[in-house]
């Protein structure tokens, strides 16, 4: 059998920094993409906090705990990071692995929240999205996820195969913002 | 326009599909007859004012809504999830 080399999805095209933005991939470890079945979501949230000591997100919200963190993750699901999901939870959910399956870059600086405004419609003020907010929303024409994860630093998630289109979008808005200071 | 996502809160309408009137949550019956089906499949109003379509919050957080609006001022009433107007069937 051959030896396969693993690779993440920005290898090789990142960090990158312009202005007062600097842009890194993350390695994020397991991802388990957890839908309650039907009935099953008050049962669920017990589950995941004896399993993993953090309950259901509210939409929007992230729950953390170590290095382990539950974002929300759409209609009527969520995001396990971190740590593979304990068997148990397969009782009350769908468990989908999604560990191969996102580009993870953290998007971080004195002026990212400007980067992040030329390419999302979503609202970054403090007031609506604080640290540990998170959202599915449009990042330059691709479906995303954005967590805030510190007051000037923003992860995004997109699909895998987009990586090198995230990495062009982000570039070309950071050189922007930082041509326009 | 922003439509309002039951779930998402305030959303810019760029993260949305339009997916039609919301006629086509009420599916006629099997035994209906052609005039019903043909009426559920062809048939559609062109309306000046209020009416009721049905979104995808595709590049959201990927519910279905019904979301009541107003084609001549483009005021946008409100949004509901189309699981809680069909009560989960369908």
């Amino acid at each position: 059998m051959a030896e396969l080399t693993a690779k993440t999805p920005c290898a090789g095209l990142l960090p990158i920094s312009a202005g007062r933005v600097t842009v890194t991939e993350v390695d994020p470890g397991p991802m388990t993409a957890i839908a309650p079945f039907k009935g099953k979501e008050k049962t669920l949230a017990g589950a995941l906090d004896r399993a993993h000591g953090l309950g259901g997100p509210a939409p929007g919200q992230t729950r953390v705990k170590g290095h382990v963190r539950i974002l929300w993750f759409g209609h009527a699901h969520a995001l396990l990071v971190g740590v593979a999901p304990k068997p148990t939870l397969a009782r009350h959910a769908a468990l989908t692995d999604q560990g191969d399956a996102w580009a993870v870059v953290q998007v971080e600086g004195a002026e990212a929240r400007d980067v992040l405004a030329r390419l999302t419609p979503l609202d970054l003020r403090d007031a609506v999205f604080a640290v540990d907010a998170t959202a599915r929303t449009e990042l330059a024409h691709m479906q995303a996820a954005i967590t805030r994860v510190g007051a000037q630093a923003w992860q995004m998630m997109v699909f895998r195969s987009m990586a090198t289109t995230l990495v062009h979008d982000l570039d070309a808005a950071m050189r922007g913002v930082a041509a326009r200071r | 326009m922003r439509i309002p996502c039951p779930i998402c809160g305030n959303r810019d309408s760029r993260e949305f599909d339009y997916m039609g009137h919301a006629l086509t949550l009420d599916r006629p019956a099997p035994d209906a007859g052609l005039g019903a089906w043909d009426d559920y499949l062809h048939n559609r109003e062109n309306p000046a004012g209020p009416t009721r379509d049905l979104w995808f919050h595709g590049l959201g957080c990927g519910a279905w809504l019904v979301v009541s609006r107003d084609t001549v001022t483009h005021e946008v009433f409100g949004a509901e999830l189309a699981r809680d107007v069909t009560g989960g069937r369908a």
